[in-house]
């Protein structure tokens, strides 16, 4: 008995002692931004590996995403003989919630863990120590490019996914269901407000961003530096960074709309 | 030469990543549209609302000329006070002009409609409009419905 209670403890002490490691990591790494922007080429490739291979992915997803929702949301309206405000289904929708979380979820699987795993096996192989040797800082060399391509490319690709996602329910919505292509537009003119929902919705996934890349590079950072640990580290990143944007996502929509 | 080749499709994802932003700005948002280029304000009250929200288009014969700007309720009178920016390419609506709450279809959005009336003054910055009909709500309509059917046939 008394031994569960002090297991509880100890989970809810290492919890807290990783969560303050992860932001005294984080400070480390915004200090060093003025100093590392210098050699942005290394910024440049880790948008490259983390941004625009992330592309393919988010593009076909949105596509799908956007006709499945117009598709069920044709469904939906046509019982109240309101089919005609589907694009404004569609693009409020996409906007403000399944853009930036899909983006978010897409963007834990494709690159978050691989950049867990990437960091976790430097760390495993010593190279991160061998840097520290070389008097070269590990955090500013290899953390904080990879962290700022996640804190960049996850707007960029919210933003094309909701744009995507909007251009799929056209398709549908005008090729297959019949709706005017006009009223589509129009519609969701009418309806969408630029700051409310569009910018709402990217302000939304600039946290995510923040949020997955910190937890990839950190669990990276702090795995145990054997084949088991690199594995479970990102597994935890995929997990726990999935669990995170919703449970933000939720937050942050009960505070802006 | 890769890294070059690196750099280009940097750039252009992060091109992409601004196109999708400019197209959710003009194409999907009203971002265009919507601002009432250099409007002038004009307020009306009303015995009620109905379900008028603020951003909701003012029109006159069907024209959108300006948008509901607030909406706040008027402490002495326990009226509605609806503010309205109209745009400065209709300054000349005259001044005993009446504003009436329709709805588009039958429970569509409402929408403040004005009507011209016949004076030779304009309404300007600041001017109330005097003659105003209240929203129809569709409830109280059923329910006079409701008791006529009821008083008429025992």
């Amino acid at each position: 008995m008394i031994e569960a209670v002090r297991r509880t403890g100890v989970f809810s002490l290492s919890i807290l002692a990783a969560s303050g490691r992860a932001g005294i990591l984080l400070m480390q790494m915004l200090g060093s931004i003025p100093v590392s922007l210098r050699r942005y080429e290394l910024l440049v490739e880790q948008l490259f590996r983390v941004g625009v291979l992330t592309l393919p992915i988010i593009i076909v997803a949105a596509l799908f995403v956007g006709m499945v929702l117009a598709l069920q949301g044709y469904h939906t309206l046509v019982d109240f003989g309101a089919e005609s405000s589907l694009g404004l289904l569609v693009a409020l929708s996409l906007t403000r919630e399944l853009g930036p979380v899909l983006a978010g979820l897409l963007f834990a699987g494709r690159a978050g863990a691989a950049l867990t795993a990437e960091i976790g096996l430097m760390k495993a192989t010593e190279q991160l120590a061998g840097m520290e040797m070389m008097a070269v800082d590990p955090v500013r060399r290899v953390l904080l490019p990879r962290f700022l391509s996640g804190v960049i490319s996850v707007p960029i690709l919210a933003a094309l996914f909701s744009a995507v996602g909007i251009l799929g329910g056209y398709l549908l919505a005008v090729n297959v269901l019949g709706i005017d292509q006009a009223v589509y537009w129009s519609v969701m003119q009418e309806g969408v407000d630029f700051q409310q929902d569009v910018l709402n919705g990217l302000f939304k996934s600039l946290v995510f961003g923040a949020l997955i890349s910190l937890l990839a590079v950190f669990l990276g950072y702090d795995a145990r530096p054997t084949p088991a640990g690199v594995s479970s580290a990102t597994t935890l990143t995929v997990v726990l960074s999935s669990l995170l944007v919703l449970a933000m996502d939720f937050s942050l929509t009960s505070i802006m709309f | 030469m890769k890294r070059q080749l690196i750099e280009i499709t940097v750039g252009l994802f992060v091109i992409a990543g601004l196109m999708a932003l400019l197209f959710l700005s003009f194409r999907v948002s009203n971002l265009n549209s919507d601002s009432v280029s250099d409007p002038y304000q004009v307020n009306a009250r009303f015995d009620n609302i109905g379900s008028l929200k603020v951003r909701a288009p003012v029109t006159m014969a069907g024209v959108r000329i300006g948008r509901v700007s607030e909406i706040r309720l008027d402490p002495a009178s326990y009226q509605a006070q609806v503010i309205m920016d109209i745009s400065s390419d209709f300054n000349k609506l005259p001044i005993d002009s009446s504003a009436s709450i329709n709805t588009q279809g039958l429970l569509g959005e409402q929408f403040v409609s004005l009507e011209p009336g016949g004076q030779l003054k304009y309404l300007k910055e600041g001017d109330r409009i005097r003659l105003t009909q209240s929203a129809v709500v569709l409830e109280n309509l059923i329910g006079q419905l409701l008791f006529q059917g009821k008083t008429e046939n025992p």
